[in-house]
């Protein structure tokens, strides 16, 4: 059914640190494996080692530029997968029911089986995190690694989505949304964590904790007097160089 | 929007073929026997042409059957049931026009309603999407529907009501563009906004993903075509409502008729083009590319 579910007794996602996130893409890289030799159809590329190499990604690492109207640019590499919406509208479009949520966790996944791979659901989702796989010729979005988190086979810090047990500067969290007690909720409320692109209405569960404003010099009180030039206009044969040199 | 030719030729012709099978189920023209099988068949060769070049563009058609679930959410969904209802509550009307010079009043109001109605769930699988904000508007219906009636009037030879209805779709046209071309900025969706970075300053797109292409970026950020987009807007509107207008308020002649019907086929395919060339997806944002 592709209505979706009221309220989830469980909200699950990612919160996504974009003042740690280095821009090294091994979540990308551990994505593509796990997705690949996993659940579903596998991560298919198309022309891999040819001109035009083009493959299905369910995460990918963007890099942005950012200039205030005062001071330097900044560089915020800039994760992005599926955000699990609450009002998912790649859901709601699907024709065939294989798009839907599920109303224990909040996750929203394809049924590859019932999948005609009509592409509307992508064209719904504002943020691009669904793709059509080039192979199998179905939708492919990001699982929050549903074989993973619920797989008692594994270690314990293994259950959790392949991206954050892989992200070396810890820029990934995974939790319970609905759990105000959870990590991801703390660091929501303590950073400020945000939507993208909130007047989409869709709601999305992952949130992005925008970068640490940059931290600024104070005047040294201390060393100051000792640090001044010596003579604020040279008269030494510096002085007198820089003079010659400028008449030239 | 990647102006795929399966999904422009959907359009186009089911839209058109909905249209006459409208007309027809109306008594407009009251056609039995040879001439109402001739016009039938034009009707439903237009219509179920269409709607099997649409299965041309789904990566699993061997699956479409499964399309006819989900009609309490997806408008995809509705168009199946109502066109496959449309067509055969024609089906059933056009046998008694055809063979039995019989004319059942109810099935051939409700083929005209339900044709009308697949022709409107079709522009709400556009219209409904927040992603695509040029489309998200109540124009889009407007656009699909106008242009289908127009079209069916033509085909139909309804030369009164077509003239009518040429000059509401190129004025509804003109609109769809005018509105059209301010729609993403008036969305308020933006780089910042996508990125949740506005807040620190201005937003450039540094560097994308991946060196190469992916789906996204050739489904979603077509910007090719749009280099002439002025040019071959005119040219459409020529071609659709101009000269047929012109060359039905002439005189009435077959030649000129068909002569009509090729220009504002093909002007019609040109509008429908652009419909999806010039269409802005929100994800190019993401890619600095809009």
């Amino acid at each position: 059914m592709t209505s979706l579910p009221d309220k989830t007794e469980r909200k699950l996602g990612l919160v996504i640190d974009l003042d740690t996130c280095v821009g090294c893409h091994a979540c990308v890289i551990s994505c593509k494996g796990w997705n690949t030799e996993n659940y579903g159809s596998p991560l298919a590329d198309v022309d891999a080692y040819g001109e035009n190499p083009v493959g299905t990604f369910l995460n990918r690492v963007h890099s942005y530029e950012v200039t205030p109207d005062e001071g330097t640019s900044q560089l915020v590499h800039f994760p992005k997968s599926c955000l699990h919406c609450e009002d998912a509208p790649c859901v709601t479009v699907c024709p065939t029911g294989a798009s839907y949520k599920r109303s224990e966790d909040g996750i929203v996944l394809v049924n590859e089986s019932d999948c005609i791979g009509c592409g509307l659901c992508a064209w719904a989702c504002p943020y691009g995190a669904r793709e059509m796989d080039g192979v199998e010729k179905v939708m492919k979005k990001c699982t929050l690694c549903v074989d993973r988190i619920y797989n008692e086979n594994l270690e314990p810090e293994d259950q959790i989505p392949s991206c954050v047990r892989t992200c070396p500067a810890g820029a990934r969290h995974f939790g319970d949304f609905n759990d105000p007690e959870s990590h991801v909720n703390k660091l929501v409320l303590d950073r400020g964590g945000m939507d993208l692109m909130p007047e989409q209405q869709t709601k999305p569960v992952n949130k992005y904790l925008p970068p640490r404003p940059k931290d600024t010099l104070g005047e040294i009180d201390i060393l100051a007097p000792l640090l001044k030039p010596v003579a604020e206009k040279p008269d030494t044969f510096i002085g007198w160089l820089n003079k010659q040199l400028d008449k030239i | 929007m990647h102006p795929s030719p399966s999904v422009i030729i959907f359009t186009a012709l089911s839209g058109l073929g909905f249209g006459l099978l409208a007309f027809l189920g109306l008594k407009m023209p009251d056609v039995t026997g040879v001439l109402a099988f001739i016009f039938f068949v034009i009707g439903f060769g237009l219509a179920v042409g269409g709607l099997i070049s649409s299965t041309f563009h789904l990566g699993r058609p061997e699956r479409s059957i499964k399309a006819f679930k989900q009609w309490r959410s997806s408008w995809l969904s509705r168009e199946a049931i109502t066109a496959v209802f449309a067509l055969s509550v024609m089906a059933v009307y056009a046998i008694g026009r055809i063979f039995f010079d019989h004319d059942i009043r109810i099935l051939g109001v409700a083929g005209a309603i339900m044709s009308i109605v697949t022709v409107f769930t079709t522009s709400m699988i556009y219209a409904q999407l927040k992603s695509i904000p040029r489309w998200n508007t109540k124009l889009t219906p407007a656009y699909f529907l106008s242009l289908s009636l127009a079209g069916g009037a033509l085909l139909a030879a309804q030369i009164k009501i077509c003239l009518l209805l040429l000059l509401i779709s190129g004025i509804i046209q003109l609109l769809v563009w005018i509105k059209g071309d301010r729609a993403l900025a008036l969305s308020g969706t933006t780089i910042e906004s996508g990125t949740g970075l506005g807040t620190i300053g201005r937003v450039r797109a540094f560097e994308p993903p991946h060196t190469g292409t992916n789906y996204l970026l050739k489904e979603f950020v077509h910007i090719v075509g749009r280099k002439h987009s002025a040019k071959l807007r005119l040219i459409a509107l020529i071609l659709m409502i101009g000269t047929p207008i012109l060359l039905l308020s002439l005189s009435f002649s077959y030649f000129l008729a068909a002569l009509s019907v090729i220009s504002h086929i093909a002007g019609l395919f040109i509008s429908r083009w652009l419909f999806f060339a010039e269409a802005e997806h929100v994800v190019g944002l993401y890619y600095g590319k809009r």
